[in-house]
């Protein structure tokens, strides 16, 4: 038993953006049990206002790169809402299309290189390249089929610019989308058998530990959320996307640069594993399949089991890619003009599934169509609470082991959330009421 | 020896690094070349021992600065990559927002938690040896200045516009298609990246040495912009440049 202990690790590494973890342990009583966030901030929601809504989403890309598309598409749509804009069908899919591709991209990223080395007792992924290179190689493998697909459709991964208000500037051509067609089907498919074989031999070696708490995704009846739906919840039910302040109500704390938020509970949980309890009926039958063998069931309370959310949703994201090119392929590519806005004043929200949780944009335009006013809720801004609290719980159950390995499990713990600090603190907004 | 190399981000989407990460295709033969020594998005080992620092994001606060300068103690090579870190980027559209006034805007009575100062570009702290502009960076441009410094070359980044790039291309003028593009006094090396998807040049590389200004005022003037919607767009990116904060 370990009855004084000081933990500090000052940079979490293999996350986006800076975090501490702090843990004082005095005479076997938890003092301090902290998740610190330090980003510097770089006022986003400030800097909008006045841009012209043709501008808006290129710079909100800019929040974060790992899910810029993410951010181009809530944009948009907040955008598109405001003016009462109604995109194409086309234009719809091709959105979904996209979504998927940054899914997949960022989700083998985070469980490959990112979350995989703590499970084989690594530093990072270049430790356990010359033991492991037949699975670091198909883990680039499926991440550049990921780009690949997001460098077609948006004509740029990180920062996409073919994905604008009203449409798209440049659309792919039927031979373009049979071809990756092709190697969704033939490659990243069976990569992601592997994929899944991997990960169950890892099952093992995810710590047991659960917490209750209210988890938070989009949701409709008819397929698994991501590009649209309403707010759904474990606790709290559903409702329309435009009451999200109801549900998202914020708050600060001294040592976090980063917006927490709470619902029902102390804290709530957003991200793979939050859709996942929430949606899993709706996945697509290779990975509600792959769900079944990695032992995955809703509603799971292990928050090291995003992980494997992530890895089933892959899965996902890559069957709805097919249904999209398929759609599109029936119908043919149609050559369709990028839409003007009808200006007028107004408000609108846009909500979208990114790979770390629920992203909302909230945007109020002047009769000229320029910002007047801009508020963002980020995913790992609503993870922040529940990070904290699950780590208050796990330090006690598991006080009795060597620091190293304490420090190790929290290192998990947070990495588990695949959190984005770079994003989470540059939109924070604090609404005192 | 390998030269030794380290990452390390500042007020910036790492979007810049995740473009290095996006190289699955070269990833594995770069790593045989070079040692990453110090990369905290990727790696947990990290080391003070390294040659070359590349360098993302802009510097926004007095916690920057020593950090900075031990960079540039350790490194022999301090790259800045990305426009935030080139040039401010994005970042420095703050700068023409009033200080305190833009900090309590986002971030009400909790302002004071949330040190902060005008956004800078690394090269107004520290010095520089080389830059690698754009948001993001172009990877096979990053490719180019790591094969340059591994032969010992200095590396080439083209002091010329977009335009010129984009014509090579046979792309058809952004203007033709009725939609305004800086591309004719941005900084090429990216390909002609948004031209080339049907988009208009966003300045993001920032201008060139010496840009034509009296004649992007008139085609600008003729696509039909004023000259505060103009200003307006070169403040997205560019908005370090003398030529466009006036």
């Amino acid at each position: 038993m370990n009855t004084n202990m000081n933990i500090n690790v000052h940079y979490v590494t293999r996350i986006e953006g800076h975090g501490n973890i702090v843990v004082d342990i005095k005479d076997g009583k938890v003092e301090r049990c902290l998740w610190e966030v330090i980003e510097a901030p770089r006022f986003f929601e400030g800097f909008i206002r006045g841009v012209y809504y043709k501008d808006v989403s290129e710079i909100v890309s800019r929040i974060c790169g790992i899910c810029s598309i993410g951010h181009t598409t809530a944009s948009i749509r907040a955008t598109e809402d405001a003016f009462g804009y109604v995109p194409t069908e086309q234009t719809v899919t091709l959105r979904k299309l996209l979504l998927d591709g940054e899914t997949l991209q960022s989700h083998i990223l985070h469980t490959y290189f990112l979350a995989a080395p703590d499970f084989l007792g690594a530093k990072s992924v270049f430790a356990i390249l010359p033991t492991h290179l037949d699975i670091a190689k198909m883990a680039l493998r499926l991440k550049r089929i990921a780009n690949d697909l997001c460098d077609l459709i948006g004509g740029r991964t990180i920062h996409p610019i073919r994905e604008v208000v009203g449409g798209f500037t440049k659309l792919p051509t039927e031979r373009e989308l049979r071809d990756l067609k092709k190697t969704l089907e033939t490659e990243a498919l069976p990569l992601l058998d592997k994929t899944v074989d991997v990960f169950a031999s890892l099952l093992p070696k995810i710590p047991n530990f659960s917490r209750e708490t209210e988890y938070i995704a989009l949701v409709r009846d008819d397929e698994y959320a991501f590009y649209d739906g309403d707010l759904g919840s474990t606790d709290a039910g559903r409702t329309d996307v435009h009451n999200y302040k109801s549900w998202t109500n914020e708050y600060v704390v001294p040592h976090s640069s980063a917006k927490w938020t709470k619902n029902k509970r102390e804290s709530l949980a957003v991200g793979a594993l939050a859709r996942f309890n929430l949606n899993a009926r709706l996945l697509l039958p290779k990975a509600k399949a792959a769900a079944e063998k990695l032992g995955l069931r809703p509603i799971n309370y292990n928050p090291f089991m995003n992980n494997i959310a992530q890895v089933v949703e892959s899965i996902h994201a890559v069957e709805d890619a097919l249904i999209q090119i398929d759609k599109l392929l029936t119908r043919g590519i149609k050559e369709e003009k990028v839409d003007s806005m009808p200006l007028k004043e107004g408000q609108g929200v846009g909500a979208v599934e990114v790979p770390r949780g629920i992203l909302i944009h909230d945007y109020t335009y002047d009769r000229t169509g320029h910002i007047v006013h801009a508020n963002c809720i980020i995913p790992t801004n609503q993870n922040c609470a529940n990070i904290e609290y699950d780590m208050k719980k796990l330090v006690p159950e598991i006080m009795d082991r060597p620091q190293d390995e304490i420090q190790l499990m929290l290192e998990m713990l947070v990495r588990s959330y695949d959190p984005c600090v770079s994003c989470s603190v540059h939109m924070v907004k604090v609404n005192f009421k | 020896m390998k030269p030794r190399v380290a990452f390390f981000d500042f007020a910036s989407c790492e979007g810049c690094q995740l473009s290095v990460i996006n190289m699955e295709n070269e990833l594995l033969d770069i790593v045989s070349h070079i040692d990453i020594v110090n990369f905290r998005e990727a790696m947990t080992e990290a080391s003070d021992d390294y040659d070359i620092a590349f360098i993302e994001g802009s510097v926004t606060r007095e916690y920057d600065i020593p950090r900075l300068k031990k960079i540039r103690e350790n490194a022999k090579f301090v790259i800045p990559i990305g426009a935030c870190a080139c040039t401010g980027g994005v970042n420095f559209r703050k700068n023409f927002y009033e200080l305190n006034e833009i900090r309590y805007y986002v971030y009400r009575d909790s302002a004071k938690y949330f040190d902060t100062f005008a956004t800078r570009p690394v090269k107004a702290v520290i010095p520089v040896d080389f830059e690698i502009p754009g948001c993001p960076i172009n990877a096979k441009e990053f490719l180019s200045v790591v094969k340059s410094l591994l032969i010992g070359k200095k590396p080439e980044i083209p002091n010329y516009p977009v335009c010129v790039e984009c014509k090579l291309l046979g792309n058809v003028c952004m203007y033709d298609k009725g939609e305004v593009c800086l591309g004719a006094v941005t900084r090429a090396g990216c390909g002609a990246w948004c031209p080339s998807n049907s988009s208009g040049c966003e300045g993001c590389r920032g201008l060139v040495d010496e840009p034509n200004k009296n004649s992007e005022i008139e085609v600008l003037t003729k696509a039909g912009l004023t000259v505060e919607d103009a200003i307006q767009k070169f403040r997205i990116f560019a908005g370090y440049f003398e030529e466009v904060k006036k």
